[in-house]
């Protein structure tokens, strides 16, 4: 038996294709494990704390429609005629959204995301992510929850809260609710900070730059810092509150100056649902990107009646590399993208 | 004139910035969850070697640099130039000291060396990490003394001095690093 083996390998290597060299895993037994152990230790956080765990589809007809997201499609169908495209979902968020409405409570899920074109030493187009939603919570409940969760996961202190707006005051000398691009542009200048030639005049594209590189590498560097109440118009599908400067109730976990979380008070408004996703659809088409369907299904389970929630999605592979102390997913994921 | 999309991004690309050609030495892609992409290039510059940070926004693109990778053999000096045959299609260039830079000091008639040809034109000329050379002045070393500790100039048959062990005697042969610049051993003819 073994010796048959071995005499059909040498053949197989021949017709192996480009790149068949490269079928290791890129990480190592320590990080798989680790993956496995936070991965049992967040189910039972979840249990612990009364959530169901849930399964939607990974291919939906529909997809988050966000200026800065990019599903990747998929077509199904065997001639022009019957050809439909489904959406490799980008975080399973549509799909239980639509569970609470039908009368979930307290849900969970640890699934996969796909984003196309974000590949990097923090991304990878295919990710796990960890999402749960409750009903009942606002902002400050959705910060707690997730803060419990993080100090379970990483042992750490409970995490700090630091407002948006201060984050930029502290570590950016610049008010984001106040200031012009230009002000960001000086900004950029007195920090030696490279700005992208085709930058262009949209605030929130300057806050991200600055955020990237003047706040985000002072987050969490002692405890996890969670930033919340973020600019209005980078709500996405949280409820904004109408304060003197709007701000959306939307937060961030960061830690190691590294972004883990995002989560929200969400959205309950269906009408308003649409006006956002109109809004990040006609963001796409002057990006020169294609338009995406709206989020119908979503918009009739708000319809029917939307509970208060709050709702955070996790960065598993990111968790694993901090906890594992690496620097790249690659070394905590076992075939990354380019080994798929 | 070729170009590269910020999805095309990757080390070991070549790219022109400025008229100038540079090979991208490190790639990042940063992105908050909900906002728009970053994508940054750490370039080395082919012709002067100095490093350069760029970032970019997603959809932005920049030129392709015509670089061809080639092996020169050198034939001869003519003044301050140096010049040297294209292996693959005998096509000759000359490049001048300052282009060469420390080069010069390890090339002898017919020494191969890697070229890089930017817009069809020699920008940079690596010789091989080791070359044997012929010692053509020094003061005599000491009989007998063996330590490699103790170390004279050398003038070899390029012109260029280099440390060596006192040991070492006029028309010896010594091999030589040369991105160190460092004497390594006597070779036997």
């Amino acid at each position: 038996m073994s010796e048959s083996r071995n005499e059909t390998l040498p053949q197989r290597r021949e017709v192996a294709c480009p790149g068949a060299d490269h079928w290791q895993p890129t990480a190592e037994w320590p990080a798989v494990r680790l993956r496995a152990d936070l991965l049992r230790r967040a189910r039972e956080f979840f249990h612990e704390h009364q959530f169901l765990e849930v399964e939607t589809p990974l291919l939906s007809s529909e997809t988050i429609v966000d200026a800065e997201l990019e599903p990747i499609g998929v077509t199904i169908g065997e001639n022009g005629e019957n050809e439909e495209t489904f959406w490799l979902q980008t975080s399973p968020e549509l799909c239980m959204k639509r569970l609470l409405s039908a009368g979930a409570d307290a849900i969970f899920q640890i699934t996969r995301g796909f984003r196309k074109e974000e590949s990097g030493p923090l991304h990878n187009p295919e990710f796990t992510l960890m999402e749960w939603y409750r009903t009942g919570d606002g902002m400050e409940e959705g910060m707690g929850l997730l803060s419990d969760l993080f100090q379970r996961l990483m042992q750490t202190n409970p995490a700090k809260r630091l407002s948006y707006r201060d984050a930029f005051l502290e570590y950016a000398q610049i008010d984001p609710f106040e200031a012009e691009p230009a002000a960001y542009a000086q900004i950029a200048t007195a920090n030696g900070l490279a700005v992208p030639a085709q930058l262009g005049d949209e605030i929130d594209d300057w806050r991200n730059l600055l955020l990237l590189e003047l706040v985000m590498p002072h987050l969490g560097q002692s405890e996890p810092v969670i930033l919340f109440n973020y600019p209005a118009s980078q709500a996405a599908l949280a409820e904004i509150r109408n304060d003197p400067h709007p701000v959306a109730e939307r937060f961030e976990l960061f830690y190691q100056g590294i972004e883990l979380a995002n989560g929200y008070h969400e959205l309950r408004d269906p009408h308003e649902l649409r006006r956002r996703t109109e809004e990040a659809n006609r963001q796409r088409v002057a990006q020169g990107k294609r338009l995406l369907p709206p989020s119908r299904r979503l918009e009739a389970a708000m319809r029917a009646g939307f509970p208060r929630a709050a709702g955070v999605a996790l960065g598993v592979d990111r968790l694993v590399l901090l906890a594992a102390g690496k620097k790249e997913l690659a070394e905590v994921m076992t075939f990354p993208f380019d080994r798929a | 004139m070729a170009t590269y999309n910020t999805s095309d991004f990757r080390k070991g690309l070549k790219v022109q910035i400025d008229g100038e050609p540079y090979l991208v030495i490190e790639s990042n892609f940063r992105k908050p969850g909900k906002g728009n992409a970053i994508y940054t290039l750490r370039m080395k510059n082919l012709v002067r070697g100095t490093v350069l940070e760029r970032n970019y926004k997603g959809g932005e693109s920049i030129e392709a640099a015509d670089v061809e990778e080639t092996e020169g053999q050198f034939l001869y000096r003519q003044g301050e130039n140096y010049v040297f045959m294209d292996t693959a299609n005998y096509e000759q260039y000359e490049l001048s000291s300052e282009q060469l830079g420390d080069a010069w000091k390890y090339l002898k008639d017919g020494t191969l060396c890697q070229m890089i040809l930017f817009e069809s034109n020699p920008i940079t000329i690596t010789p091989p990490n080791h070359v044997v050379l012929k010692v053509e002045y020094c003061e005599p070393g000491a009989k007998g003394n063996t330590a490699t500790n103790v170390t004279k100039p050398v003038k070899m048959e390029t012109g260029a001095e280099i440390h060596c062990p006192a040991f070492v005697e006029m028309g010896e042969l010594i091999r030589v690093d040369t991105r160190t610049g460092e004497y390594i051993e006597r070779v036997k003819e």
